[in-house]
């Protein structure tokens, strides 16, 4: 489904301030994969999911996105095979359009926009039932601007926008990191069930270990650039927060010391 | 005194057209176009040549809001394919349409005295000069409304309204932000230099100096809308708009007439936009809101 083939990726190539935030990424994942991905900071995490998403171009290897060559692909075309969260609540969605307006606009996503009505009343229908699967109360909110929600539910609903049209790959950038801890597990119980029910394909950058063992069928861990841990299957469900520091102990020669993963 | 608000009325109902223009740009993409400087003189050098020219004047202000649209349309180019600043494209379009601008006018203005204007068939129905005026501007203002009402209810309409909104959105559902940019470009800058030629018709002469000044008028109409009639809905929005550039225009008749030299009313303008754009700081400083902390908080 998702297939990334050495890529390398500079930001402010022949300055002082050079800096390679991937060197020779590739990851290989299937139909129905759900990868966690984690790292410290500077690891490259939302540097790989965002060259994935198309926000940086990159400067070595390919992206391939369903059989789709997507490595030139402009952002905007891409997104016509992906769904995407952001870790900024206010990302995912338009704050001064209603509740509907912005999954009227999700559920254009991969079609041409044209002179027709830009939400039809049979379509309300659809997403008041959506809405109330949430248990968020949104259902009676389709007219409110989605600027006074809160992030909580401003995440529910983008993953809800993301998920509106069923993408090729699901790409989930720390979107839990700026919520509280209920909240937050709220929406990770939601991811889960928004995923399971569709049987989407999902990569979820995250600094959280437990969470990233918690969730998914395969663990990434990336460090300075490069993919230093891939756990799967059997393995990743017998993963522990101190079997996962171990491991990454040995394999990048150094201490983990990256303490919101840790304190979280 | 009536005969003052009469032509205050007519002459805001021509400028409403231009007002909604400046909102799609200002407040709907959330950029400040420049353009419609050049772009309003452009409308009215246009109309202006075209009937001077033998051109029916219908034809000739269809002719002025296609090219205020190739105007939006290089401005939202240079924005969008060689990422100049927003303000600087505009700019750099305004300046370059001076000389077009004196190129199609042959010189700094030209006169359409006795001429047949777009109000000609008005004042043939037995109507007055300012109630023709009246007459045709709100036709021209109902009819702009009720269009984008219609454009931005629709699919593309919405994408343009959530580009403005936020552009990292609108990217990851598979919209192509550029051309979003470039449509509102194109339609305000279309209104804008309509908007120019009506005005030129009723002056009957257009100037090749016409738009200096203009972007202040048209923002200060569009903030004395918001402010005076409120934001409820859109379609109540754009009908604020056209009630803001009459509004605009009656203040400066009134100020005029308590005997403010006419030199002095850019100033003026400027001034009045600058203190409503500090309202909200003024506001907060004059009376800070208040936080109420309790005990233990």
């Amino acid at each position: 489904m998702l297939s990334v083939n050495g890529i390398y990726k500079v930001f402010n190539p022949g300055t002082v301030n050079q800096k390679i935030a991937l060197r020779n990424v590739s990851i290989e994942m299937e139909e129905g994969d759900f990868v966690t991905l984690i790292g410290g900071n500077g690891a490259g995490k939302s540097t790989l999911l965002n060259c994935v998403a198309g926000v940086y171009g990159v400067d070595r290897g390919t992206i391939n996105i369903a059989g789709t060559d997507a490595t030139k692909l402009p952002e905007h075309k891409r997104a016509t095979m992906l769904g995407r969260v952001f870790q900024d609540p206010m990302m995912g969605t338009a704050s001064d359009m209603i509740l509907e307006e912005n999954l009227a606009l999700a559920l254009r996503r991969g079609q041409p926009r044209g002179f027709k009505w830009g939400i039809t009343s049979k379509e309300r229908e659809t997403y008041r039932q959506m809405l109330s699967h949430l248990d968020l109360g949104l259902e009676n909110r389709l007219h409110t601007k989605v600027g006074l929600l809160s992030g909580g539910q401003r995440q529910a609903v983008t993953l809800l926008m993301a998920t509106i049209k069923k993408p090729k790959l699901l790409l989930l950038d720390e979107h839990t990191a700026a919520l509280d801890p209920k909240t937050a597990e709220r929406v990770l119980a939601l991811t889960d069930k928004l995923i399971s029910e569709n049987n989407l394909t999902t990569m979820m950058v995250t600094h959280n270990m437990r969470d990233a063992i918690k969730h998914g069928n395969r663990l990434i861990m990336m460090h300075d650039g490069r993919i230093i841990l891939d756990i799967r299957g059997e393995e990743k469900k017998k993963l522990t927060v101190e079997s996962l520091l171990k491991r990454f102990g040995s394999a990048s020669g150094e201490e983990f010391t990256y303490d919101r993963a840790l304190l979280s | 005194m009536l005969d003052i608000i009469k032509g205050a009325v007519s002459l805001g109902l021509l400028w409403s057209v231009m007002t909604i223009g400046v909102y799609i740009t200002y407040r709907v993409l959330d950029i400040a176009d420049l353009t419609v400087e050049g772009s309003i003189a452009m409308g009215a050098a246009i109309a202006a040549q075209a009937i001077t020219n033998g051109i029916n004047p219908y034809i000739a202000t269809g002719i002025s809001l296609l090219g205020g649209m190739a105007a939006g349309l290089v401005t939202g180019l240079l924005h969008t394919k060689l990422k100049i600043p927003a303000l600087l494209s505009g700019i750099l379009t305004m300046i370059a349409l001076y000389s077009i601008n004196l190129r199609i006018l042959g010189k700094a203005s030209l006169s359409l005295l006795r001429m047949e204007t777009v109000y000609t068939p008005f004042e043939r129905l037995g109507l007055d000069s300012s109630w023709a005026i009246i007459a045709l501007g709100l036709i021209s203002v109902i009819i702009v409304i009720c269009f984008l009402y219609w454009f931005f209810g629709t699919e593309i309409g919405c994408a343009i309204r959530a580009t403005g909104n936020n552009p990292n959105m609108v990217r990851a559902q598979g919209i192509n932000t550029n051309t979003m940019i470039i449509i509102g470009l194109v339609i305000s800058n279309g209104l804008v230099a309509l908007s120019g030629a009506l005005i030129s018709q009723n002056q009957t002469f257009a100037d090749v100096q016409m738009g200096t000044g203009s972007i202040v008028i048209g923002l200060a109409s569009v903030i004395i809308g918001e402010v005076l009639f409120g934001k409820r809905n859109f379609f109540l929005r754009l009908v604020s708009l056209a009630m803001g550039a009459i509004t605009y225009r009656i203040i400066i008749a009134l100020v005029l007439k308590m005997g403010m030299h006419s030199n002095d009313l850019k100033l003026f303008t400027a001034i009045t936009v600058a203190v409503a754009l500090a309202l909200p700081i003024i506001k907060a400083y004059i009376n800070p809101p208040k936080i109420a902390i309790e005990e233990g908080e």
